[in-house]
């Protein structure tokens, strides 16, 4: 090899290199699959309330004009305690309405989950069977749309809103609504 | 009566082969029950992500499996609930992607590399300078080589 073919196997390992780390330093989780549902209108649900003798939620609920979070979430999943502080901060400090499906849960149970770790929701649904889940693209819990007041999906908040992914993440694409 | 015991013990040992899981009930027809099983072979599991949802433990792959096994006893096609799929998971979901723009260049890229690599053969080909004949005094020398080794 001659002249600037020698300095081909080279640049293609650097190349591939540079793609890498950027892949890398993007925070991007392999496991996570793009929602389908962005910029579209939320599926089409009715649920029973979790609370004994309430009202049950459906898409009517989403139009509120108000932007507003839903967040699945189920009493046996570790990391939907360790975004549950968060949020409470959405609920109670930023004033976001939130509304929680207990997704796959056993009603008493999730119930006990809220006594225990405080109430961040302003309407709640059971969805027993996970089909809502199916319907919205859930592939485990927690996970949390961002809806428009239109009852459009903006956002999709894969996993817990933990920590700091709150100011970095979820809170930017709340304020692009606004 | 060995060999009957061996066929038993083979027999009893590709059973699993034939498993499904235990809190599931394959459909009554087995044409039908045929058909699903194909079906979630294709279906990738969302949580495990390179097992179907046919070989996968995981909660969702099992809700899964009920789901196309509902769906084909209504008598859905296995098209209708590939994109009943699609529609809620996206492409992703089917373990083998469908050609579409988004995928062009993953299902041309062999023939790309291909054509890639058959240009610069060609170009390196042509760059190659051609041979010679001989010249005299060359043609003299290596007479003499060739009959120095049939010597030895």
């Amino acid at each position: 090899m001659t002249g600037f073919a020698r300095y081909i196997p080279i640049l293609v390992v650097v190349g591939l290199l540079l793609v890498f780390l950027k892949m890398m330093g993007d925070g991007r989780n392999p496991k996570e699959i793009k929602s389908v549902l962005i910029d579209k209108p939320a599926p089409v649900f009715v649920l029973p309330a979790l609370e004994e003798g309430g009202a049950g939620i459906s898409n009517a609920d989403l139009q509120t004009g108000k932007p507003m979070l839903v967040n699945f979430f189920a009493s046996w999943c570790v990391p939907c305690r360790a975004e549950h502080e968060n949020l409470m901060k959405l609920a109670y400090e930023k004033g976001i309405p939130i509304i929680g499906i207990a997704y796959k849960n056993d009603a008493a149970k999730a119930r006990e989950f809220l006594d225990e770790l405080g109430n961040p929701y302003a309407k709640t649904g059971l969805d027993r069977d996970g089909r809502t889940g199916i319907d919205w693209g859930v592939t485990g819990v927690p996970e949390t749309f961002l809806i428009d007041g239109e009852g459009i999906v903006r956002y999709r908040h894969w996993g817990p809103i933990a920590g700091d992914t709150l100011e970095q993440r979820l809170v930017p694409k709340m304020e692009g609504l606004q | 009566m060995m060999r009957a015991l061996l066929l038993v013990i083979v027999l009893f040992l590709a059973a699993p082969v034939y498993g499904v899981a235990v809190d599931e009930k394959p459909l009554a027809d087995p044409a039908m029950e045929a058909v699903a099983r194909a079906l979630m072979k294709e279906i990738r599991c969302l949580v495990c992500q390179n097992q179907s949802i046919e070989d996968s433990n995981a909660d969702l792959a099992k809700d899964l499996r009920i789901l196309v096994r509902e769906r084909i006893a209504l008598g859905d096609t296995p098209e209708n609930v590939r994109s009943y799929l699609v529609d809620r998971y996206g492409d992703w979901v089917l373990l083998e992607p469908p050609l579409n723009r988004m995928t062009l260049f993953l299902w041309g890229s062999p023939f790309l590399f291909l054509a890639i690599v058959a240009g610069g053969l060609m170009v390196s080909r042509k760059a190659r300078p051609t041979s010679e004949p001989l010249t005299s005094v060359e043609q003299v020398q290596l007479d003499k080589l060739m009959k120095e080794a049939r010597q030895k």
